[in-house]
Parts: structure tokens; C-alpha cells; sequence
């Protein structure tokens, strides 16, 4: 499916989605006119307020005016058919949509209430405090410990080596990677199995101790039993992380996220609580997503 | 028949075909790849027998008497005295001394004719080290003239050349060689010396050194500003039509024939800004301007060809644009901008005709000892060699090809060693 959307043509679409929970006719393929996020997309205590945010790449919009908070330290998970925009949303987060050409975003994001779109905001420093790891490992071709210090590093956090080799540590233990790789920390990272690889990424995105830690589908190119490491990682990093993940896996969503957002179409369709969503979606398009009629 | 097993005989039949023409489009690469190592390998040996001659020169032992009135000298301190005595008579007396019987002033002159004409210069270097031997002889062995060594080499083939020579001449090289006076030997003068209007003082060491000059001048002038262009381009630079049509017009320019350069460099640098021609400076600029495209190119390329996610990977760590580039761009793309600049820099040892043009093809004797120093380079001494109507130039000619050639092989492969060396896996 792609992004291109054919605008309010359909009448039948627009009155199923008005009548979100009776509908099971709903086409999932055409885009509803009118639209109005359901469940709750709002919270108290958000660490990023999303308002209604377009993305456009070129003439094509990708994101329809979304609008969503995010909790501190909560886990959110996007979820939706492939091409729906989680992706791309969770770009503009950290504004990794800049370095796109010709993508533009339009619409409110602040982070404790500031504009992340601001001409005043720094880009740099703003990926220092929103984290990203990406769908595919990609640790630097560097050593573990480069890999490691080289937020640090360039942020100056570290004063001193014996100040930097502690940050290394505690972030690979964080990511519960130091015991498999203490022994060869000057070896090159790109030697690692894919799931370390992927940890080590995950160690590299908390060493500057990020406040938001934004994770594109981390696990999609993993086998079930890195995943399950990785999820476990999720979890205990939940504790100190607000983190947004885009995932593919419905059952991962649901195992270590605390509410979910239902993208279709660069629309979000619906935020509730995970179990919620996964048991009595309020929507017609989610139910449909989740019991597998398509997507 | 069954519908499938139809099917199935149809493939079995399609299945030798397919065979078939895999394996002629094989055998057509297999003689596509003979035939062209073996012109290369007809190239090369005939290059290497024709030029290995050049290596060898022929010498002549003869008796000289460094006598003091002869070279008019009465006070050996007198550097005036040493430059303007004769040092020709030395051997001259030598070979009078050898041949007493020639007579005849036609045939004193052929007789000199058999050694080098600088010769003389050579005793003077001897006895300049060696002061004592003023007053006292000494058997030397004395460089012979060119169409001495044609005749010698080829005598030694058992074909010798004796077209250029008289009968006596033929005669008296006889009675040398046979009191076994002459000998080939290494002929260190082909790499010591510069170009001589002599073929047997010809030497190869100006034209290297001029290409050295010149080529280090390139790669200053070029590597620089090609990496910094090529990292602009490919890293800050918005795409719009501006960088487009700068695009294009780097791939035109690297298209250009390489003697428009030499023009360009004739009308700008030398009419315009008024450097001096025939120097290596003026060679370095055309030659860096040349190269320049080349190195943009292939260096884009090598930036194009790291991996977007270790970008992303940067940039997601709060990384800078400048900091992406330098930290993890650079070190990788460097292996493959170096290859690039290592094969422009071997065209541009290659090149002759932009040189042509700002007059780096005049006849240098002189080794360049700076990069304001009249120069020539390489390939401009093999057009200048292979132009020359003496015979013995033609050895020569092979045997500076055959330099030219193991610098280029040379380069070529340290690019190779280069990028197995720096490459870096991801």
C-alpha cells in the first residue's frame, strides 16, 4: 500500500468511520475526508505534545494532522499496515525528517512545552535528548567502545577517560551487553551478531542519557530470541526512558507497550491503552487490523 | 501425452539451449580476455627488446696520459684554467697514441669520432677527484660514441650495424675488440644524466625529475580542493539546478581532451598571469585542472558509496553535518578517494599533449633542480626521443617508455594495496 491517498471522494468510507464501532464494511484502502482521532490521544504529565502535525515528502502528504501526547516514561507503540507513516511520524520527533530533501512538516511538537520546530531550537542538541535507534543495527565501523563514547564524546560529557570508560560501562550494562562484550570492548562492533549489534546501538543511544529514546521497528531484522532480549531491554529502560516504538509485530506492541497508536493511511486512527486496543478497539479500522483482515 | 509432462520436455529442450549459449558466451569471454593479454604482452616484449639495449652502454679502455701542457693547465688551483683547458685532447691524444698509423687529418678525425665527445668531461671529473694523477697515466675505460655502441651490440648479435661507419673505423674496433678493449656495462649515465643532442649522454634523470615536480605540484593543487569539492557536492550542497548543471559540467570537463587543458592553461596562466613557461609549476596547474574532474568524480562516488545508515546513525546521535562527514564519511569513502586520486595522478604522468602547449617540450639538458626550473616529464621525453633522427635514440625511446611504464604500474598498484589496505567493512 503507499501514502497516496484519494481524498474525500467516498461517501460510504466518511459514513463508516463516523460510526466507528458498528462499521465492519469499512474499505481500508481509501482515505476518510473527515477524521477525527479516537480513544485517548491526550494524557496529563506529557513529555511531548504532538498537535495537529502534517508531513509532506514533495506533493505527497504522509501524515495527516495527527495529534497525540506523549507520557513521561511511559512506552508507546505505534502500530499499522506498512506505509501508514509511523515511520515517518516517528521521524519527526527528533527531526530526522531534515535531513529527507523535500520533506516538510508542518504542525506543533513540543517537548516539556518546547517547540521542536522552533528556528531558535538546535537540531544537535535535540537529537542529545531524543535518542533514536534504527529498523537496522548500524553501529559505526568502530570499536565497542567507540561506538559507545562517541555521544559522549562529541556532547563533552565525559571530563575525564575514567569519567568516559564509566559511562561506557554503565551504558552497555543498561543495555545488557557488558558481560557478552567486556572482554573485547576494542574489537570491532560490526563483528557482533545482529542482536548485539542491535543492543550496542541501544547502548550508543542511552550513553548520553537521552530523555526520549524513539525506536523504528528496533527488532524487525532480529530472530525471536534477540527479540526477546530486546524487549526485555524495553522494559527495564522504562523506567528512566520515555520511549516510542514503531513496531510491526501487534504481539510486541502488546507485550511491552503501556498505550498504542493506531496509524492507517498517515492518519491515526485510534490511542488507548494497549490492552484495551488489543481487546475492545474503539475504532472500526483497528478491529480490523488487529483480527487480521489486513494489514 | 499429460499437460505436464508436455511442460516438462519443453523445459528439457529449452533446458540445452540454454546450455548451449551460456557456454558460447562464456568461450566469448575467454578469448576476448586472451586476446588482450596478448596484445599487451606483444606490446610489452617488444617495448622490453628494443629498449633493453639502453641499459648497456659501450666502453672503451684506452691509455691517457694526463699531460699538463696538453691541457694547457700550469696552475691547478686556477678554475678559469680548468674550465677552458681541453679536456677533448686528453683522449684524443689517448686514440693517437693507440693508432699511430693514422696519418691523414680526415682520418684523425674519424678516429676521434669512435669516443664519446664527453669523454673529455668525464677525465676531467677524474682528475678532479684525483689531482695526483696530473703528470701520470692511467688506463681508463672511456664511453664510446653511439654509432660505436650501435655497432658493438649489434656486433655481439653477431649482426653488427656498420652503415653509419667507415671502413677504418670498422677496422680499428676490430683490433680493440679483439684485445678484448671493449665492453658493455651498466649504463648508469641513462639514469644519472639529462637529455644530451648525444644519444650515449642521453639520460633519463631530467625528464623523472621533472615529472616528479610536476606531479607533486598536481597532487597538492588537485587532492585538496577535489576531495573538498566532491564533499561540498555530495554533502552540504542543496540539489537544485545550480549543483545540477555544476554536475554536469564536472562530467563534461573530465570528458574534455586533455590539449583544450593545455590551451586553457597557455591562455590563463602563461598570456594572463604570466608564468613562466617550460617549469613544472605551470605543468602542475594545467595538470591539476585536468585531474581535478577525475578526482571530484571518483571521490563522490566513494562518498556516495557509504552507507546511509551510518549517517542516520551519526546525525541520530546529535552528531553535527560537520561531524558526520569527518568522523564517519571521510574514513570510509578515503580508501576509494584515494584510489581515484592515485589513478588521475598516473593519467597526468601519462599525459604529453596539454604539456605540449606550455612549452614543456623543449629540449631540457639541465636537471631541474626546483619547481621554477626548466623541466620536461616523461612521456614528453619519449615524444622528444622517438622524434630524434639518431639511431641509438631508438633504445632509448623503448627504454624510457619502459620507466613511464613501471611508474604507472607502480601507482596502479599501491592504489590497489591502498584500498585492500584502508577498507574498512561494515
Amino acid at each position: 500500500m503507499n501514502t497516496t491517498a484519494t481524498l474525500g471522494t467516498d461517501n460510504m468510507a466518511m459514513a463508516a468511520v463516523k460510526k466507528p464501532t458498528e462499521g465492519t464494511d469499512v474499505s481500508p484502502f481509501e482515505l476518510a475526508a473527515e477524521h477525527a482521532t479516537v480513544g485517548s490521544f491526550e494524557v496529563e504529565n506529557a513529555k511531548m505534545s504532538i498537535k495537529n502535525v502534517n508531513v509532506y515528502y514533495g506533493d505527497k502528504q504522509a501524515i495527516f494532522d495527527v495529534s497525540v501526547d506523549i507520557g513521561k516514561n511511559e512506552v508507546i507503540a505505534m502500530i499499522g499496515p506498512s506505509g501508514c507513516g509511523k515511520s515517518t511520524f516517528l521521524r519527526a520527533l527528533n527531526r530526522m525528517n531534515d535531513t529527507v530533501d523535500g520533506c516538510r512538516v508542518e504542525g506543533d511538537i513540543r517537548m516539556d512545552g518546547q517547540d521542536l520546530y522552533s528556528p531558535k531550537l538546535d537540531v544537535v542538541e535535540l537529537r542529545a535528548r531524543v535518542g533514536m535507534v534504527f529498523q537496522k543495527p548500524n553501529p559505526f565501523p568502530k570499536s565497542i567502545y567507540d561506538n559507545v563514547a562517541y555521544g559522549p564524546k562529541i556532547h563533552g560529557l565525559a571530563d575525564t577517560r575514567v569519567d568516559l570508560d564509566e559511562i561506557v560501562e554503565r551504558s552497555l550494562r543498561r543495555a545488557s551487553l557488558w558481560d557478552e562484550v567486556k572482554d573485547r570492548l576494542y574489537q570491532a562492533g560490526t563483528g557482533l551478531s545482529g542482536g548485539q549489534q542491535q543492543r550496542l546501538c541501544i547502548a550508543r543511544a542511552i550513553a548520553v542519557s537521552p530523555e526520549v529514546i524513539l525506536m523504528d521497528e528496533p527488532c524487525s531484522a532480529l530472530d525471536p530470541i534477540a527479540t526477546a532480549r530486546i524487549e526485555e531491554l524495553i522494559e527495564e529502560l522504562s523506567q528512566n526512558f520515555t520511549i516510542a516504538i514503531v513496531t510491526h509485530s501487534m504481539q510486541q506492541a502488546a507485550r511491552v507497550s503501556q498505550r498504542t497508536a493506531y496509524f492507517h493511511l498517515g492518519q491515526l486512527i485510534e490511542v488507548n491503552p494497549t490492552e484495551q486496543v488489543f481487546t475492545m478497539p474503539e475504532h472500526a479500522l483497528t478491529e480490523s487490523y488487529i483480527t487480521g483482515r489486513f494489514g | 501425452m499429460s499437460n505436464s509432462s508436455k511442460n516438462l520436455k519443453k523445459i528439457q529442450d529449452s533446458l540445452v539451449w540454454r546450455y548451449r549459449a551460456e557456454k558460447a558466451f562464456r568461450w566469448c569471454g575467454i578469448v576476448a580476455v586472451t586476446l588482450g593479454l596478448l596484445a599487451v604482452l606483444a606490446l610489452f616484449l617488444d617495448i622490453i627488446f628494443k629498449g633493453k639495449g639502453a641499459f648497456s652502454a659501450t666502453y672503451m679502455q684506452l691509455e691517457v696520459t694526463y699531460d699538463q701542457e696538453l691541457l694547457e693547465i700550469d696552475n691547478f688551483a686556477d678554475q678559469k684554467q680548468l674550465i677552458v683547458a681541453d679536456w677533448g685532447a686528453l683522449y684524443k691524444s689517448a686514440l693517437r697514441a693507440e693508432f699511430p698509423d693514422v696519418r691523414k687529418r680526415a682520418d684523425k678525425r674519424k678516429l676521434y669520432a669512435l669516443v664519446s665527445n664527453g669523454a673529455g668531461y668525464d677525465l676531467r671529473e677524474r682528475l678532479l677527484a684525483n689531482p695526483r694523477l696530473l703528470g701520470q697515466s692511467e688506463s681508463v675505460w672511456l664511453l664510446a660514441d653511439d654509432d660505436i655502441d650501435t655497432y658493438f651490440k649489434g656486433w655481439l648479435d653477431g649482426d653488427p650495424y656498420t652503415a653509419r661507419l667507415v671502413d677504418n673505423q670498422v677496422e680499428w674496433l676490430q683490433q680493440l675488440i679483439t684485445t678484448q678493449r671493449m665492453e658493455l656495462r651498466f649504463n648508469a649515465n641513462f639514469f644519472n644524466r639529462g637529455d644530451s643532442r648525444e644519444p650515449e649522454q642521453a639520460g633519463i634523470r631530467g625528464a623523472m625529475i621533472g615529472s616528479m615536480l610536476t606531479l607533486v605540484l598536481t597532487l597538492i593543487l588537485s587532492f585538496p580542493i577535489g576531495i573538498a569539492a566532491a564533499i561540498y557536492l555530495e554533502e552540504f550542497a542543496p540539489k537544485n539546478r545550480w549543483t545540477e548543471f555544476i554536475e554536469v559540467n564536472i562530467n563534461n570537463l573530465a570528458a574534455v581532451p586533455s590539449i583544450i587543458f593545455g590551451l586553457l592553461g597557455l591562455a590563463i596562466f602563461i598570456n594572463f598571469f604570466h608564468i613562466p613557461r617550460s617549469i613544472p609549476v605551470i605543468g602542475g596547474l594545467v595538470l591539476a585542472v585536468m585531474t581535478l574532474p577525475t578526482i571530484i568524480i571518483t571521490s563522490r562516488a566513494a562518498i556516495t558509496s557509504v552507507p546511509p545508515s551510518i549517517r542516520e546513525a551519526a546525525l541520530g546521535m546529535g552528531a553535527s553535518r560537520n561531524q558526520m562527514v569527518l568522523h564517519h564519511v571521510l574514513p570510509l569513502a578515503l580508501p576509494g578517494m584515494l584510489t581515484g586520486a592515485i589513478i588521475g595522478m598516473a593519467r597526468a604522468l601519462g599525459e604529453t599533449a596539454p604539456l605540449l602547449m606550455i612549452g614543456m617540450v623543449a629540449f631540457i639538458a639541465d636537471i631541474p633542480g626546483g619547481f621554477t626550473d626548466p623541466a620536461t616529464v616523461l612521456p614528453v621525453q619519449i615524444f622528444l626521443w622517438a622524434d630524434s633522427p639518431e639511431r641509438a635514440f631508438i633504445e632509448k625511446t623503448s627504454a624510457a617508455i619502459m620507466v613511464l611504464l613501471s611508474f604507472l604500474i607502480l601507482m596502479n598498484i599501491s592504489a590497489v594495496w591502498l584500498r585492500k589496505r584502508l577498507e574498512r567493512r561494515w
